[in-house]
């Protein structure tokens, strides 16, 4: 008989479904925009004035151009850039912290557990829009600040799933079996117990991902997020003025890419769900 | 059960200890020397050793922390940097719009979504059921934003069904002023909670006792009322309860495009003018009202299943 692995069943369910087919593609899609622009290949002139002051879309200008004659199009790809900046960095931040402390937490029990319990009760005391309000305020307005803010108030959930799980995973036999050739707590941890629970991890950071792009458009509608550069809150922001004018294509734009994008991970996140925990299923 | 809760009460304490220390550590370490932003450029170094003695920034750190404990306690805040108003007076006063607009939505938001995924529960897999998810999933991944900025637009604006902005005190003259920032409230957690809620509702669904219910003769109604509600309602009011902070700061975004002179829009102010003391205060009151909410939830649970023994 021939072998499968959980992680190859899980791809092969994954990419059986076109939904999650069709939304992974936009994600790497998005992600090699993002990636192009922050290298400089593409949109790296949006500042430039390229037609008339608020033209309606055209084939030149695929999403017109803005109040100042920037084309839109070329903003929103800015846009892409640091949204997906946002969503990979709190990603990186959050899932370092997260694992580990959920971990550790799960494993050893006891004070440990008492202590991490209480950091992570104690963190989500604080509603996340407060402390994303307070964080972003107290750091300067700027992009570094939303990093840190959403990545502070993101390794919570994560960290909990993750407790749970290694919780369940202790007493299993592998771990047993691990503990009877001699395996110490670092190596029962990290090389059984821990690739076991991967899967929270990669489900949480799909949904992580939409989260944080969606808490960075509304930091930076409110003014706290990026400065000087087009994110696809200060576009919104932007557009509250003129849409009694008739100028809706920046809006347009600047949610049309939120929403294409955010429907992605959201569906690849329930996908993942689906592929890599198949007991939930059409849940 | 009073031990419990005793208990429970104890727990609070380091809990406390533990949101003071982080709004401590932001607000008196990282944020540094505010005296300068609130002089202006011209302050004299003799005016800043003033103010910073009126601001109790001279105070060892221990006093100072302590200080943000007792004001979790006291809700005594001081004063506002930028209006000099009295920070609980500012909070009571601005209470009245929020509530205005968030209760009956948040109420409603509630009992709608339950029905919705009730309804949906009921025809899993059917052609209704896929129309809720899809409808659902669509609607979390619109930003807020762009809800508000459309419905504003069109209905207001365009339509003049509603006010555009503004907000009067008293009962029938505020509705046409929040009828429309709550009905834009309750489409943007139809989504998330008819999400959560079926999701619970059909973790309940396969459950051996819910196939006994069935067996014995139950219609399919009664099954879902009686026996799958009842169990799911544990994480149904936790996750409702917890929402309730978040409505005591007001739908923040609302109450900013809607002009409500509610304690969204006083965090917003104070947010554009560097006042510091307003959102620490801010922080502080949903801080507690989070912790103190969620020892309600626990004894809850108690009502909802007995089965729970608070230990």
């Amino acid at each position: 008989m021939k072998e499968n692995s959980l992680w190859k069943d899980a791809f092969r369910r994954l990419v059986t479904d076109k939904f999650a087919l069709g939304s992974l593609l936009i994600v790497l899609t998005y992600a090699i925009v993002a990636l192009l622009a922050a290298s400089g290949l593409i949109a790296a002139d949006w500042a430039k004035e390229v037609g008339g002051s608020n033209l309606p879309p055209s084939t030149e200008h695929w999403f017109g151009t803005d109040i100042f004659g920037r084309d839109v199009l070329a903003k929103l790809i800015r846009g892409t850039q640091i949204a997906m900046s946002v969503g990979l960095v709190t990603s990186l931040i959050a899932i370092p912290i997260g694992v580990i402390l959920g971990a550790l937490a799960g494993y050893f029990g006891g004070w440990v557990d008492d202590v991490i319990t209480w950091l992570y009760t104690t963190f989500s005391s604080i509603p996340n829009i407060m402390l994303l309000i307070s964080i972003t305020m107290i750091l300067g307005k700027g992009i570094f600040a939303v990093y840190i803010a959403l990545g502070a108030t993101s390794w919570v959930t994560l960290c909990r799933l993750i407790r749970g799980e290694v919780m369940k995973h202790k007493e299993r036999e592998y771990v047993q079996a691990a503990e009877a050739i001699g395996g110490g707590h670092f190596r029962k941890l990290f090389i059984h117990i821990l690739p076991n629970v991967t899967h929270i991890v990669i489900i949480n950071t799909s949904l992580q991902f939409q989260f944080a792009i969606k808490s960075e458009v509304i930091l930076s509608y409110l003014g706290l997020g990026v400065q000087g550069e087009p994110s696809w809150g200060t576009m919104i922001d932007d557009a509250k003025l003129e849409l009694s004018r008739g100028v809706w294509w920046q809006l347009a734009g600047a949610t049309l890419a939120m929403f294409v994008v955010v429907l992605a991970f959201n569906l690849l996140g329930d996908a993942l769900r689906d592929s890599l925990d198949p007991k939930l299923k059409g849940k | 059960m009073i031990k419990y809760v005793i208990r429970r009460l104890l727990y609070l304490i380091p809990v406390l200890l533990g949101v003071s220390f982080i709004i401590f550590v932001l607000f008196n370490l990282v944020s540094g020397d505010p005296t300068a932003v609130l002089l202006g450029k011209n302050a004299t170094a003799r005016q800043m050793a003033e103010l910073r003695e009126q601001l109790g920034l001279n105070k060892p750190l221990l006093e100072q922390y302590f200080d943000v404990v007792r004001s979790a306690f006291t809700f005594n805040f001081g004063t506002s940097w930028a209006t000099k108003q009295d920070i609980s007076q500012m909070i009571v006063q601005g209470a009245y719009p929020s509530l205005c607009l968030t209760l009956p939505a948040f109420v409603f938001a509630t009992i709608l979504s339950l029905v919705i995924s009730l309804v949906a529960a009921f025809y899993r897999g059917k052609g209704i059921d896929l129309f809720v998810r899809i409808m659902c999933i669509a609607g979390v991944s619109v930003s807020a934003l762009a809800y508000i900025l459309f419905f504003q637009y069109f209905f207001a604006y365009k339509l003049g069904w509603f006010e555009i902005s503004g907000f009067e005190y008293g009962f029938p003259d505020f509705v046409p002023y929040v009828a429309l920032p709550a009905i834009i409230f309750v489409l943007l957690s139809l989504g998330p909670d008819v999400r959560f809620f079926r999701t619970v509702i059909l973790d309940e669904i396969y459950q051996d006792y819910v196939r006994t219910a069935r067996a014995k003769g139950l219609t399919e109604i009664v099954v879902l009322l009686k026996h799958v509600l009842r169990n799911a309602l544990i994480p149904i009011i936790t996750y409702v309860v917890i929402q309730i902070p978040s409505l005591i700061l007001g739908a923040l975004l609302l109450e900013n495009f809607f002009s409500i002179p509610g304690l969204g829009g006083i965090t917003l102010n104070a947010l554009n003018s560097s006042d510091f003391p307003v959102i620490k205060a801010m922080a502080i009151l949903s801080s507690v009202l989070y912790i103190l909410l969620s020892l309600l939830t626990d004894v809850l649970y108690t009502f909802a299943d007995p089965r729970v023994k608070l230990k």
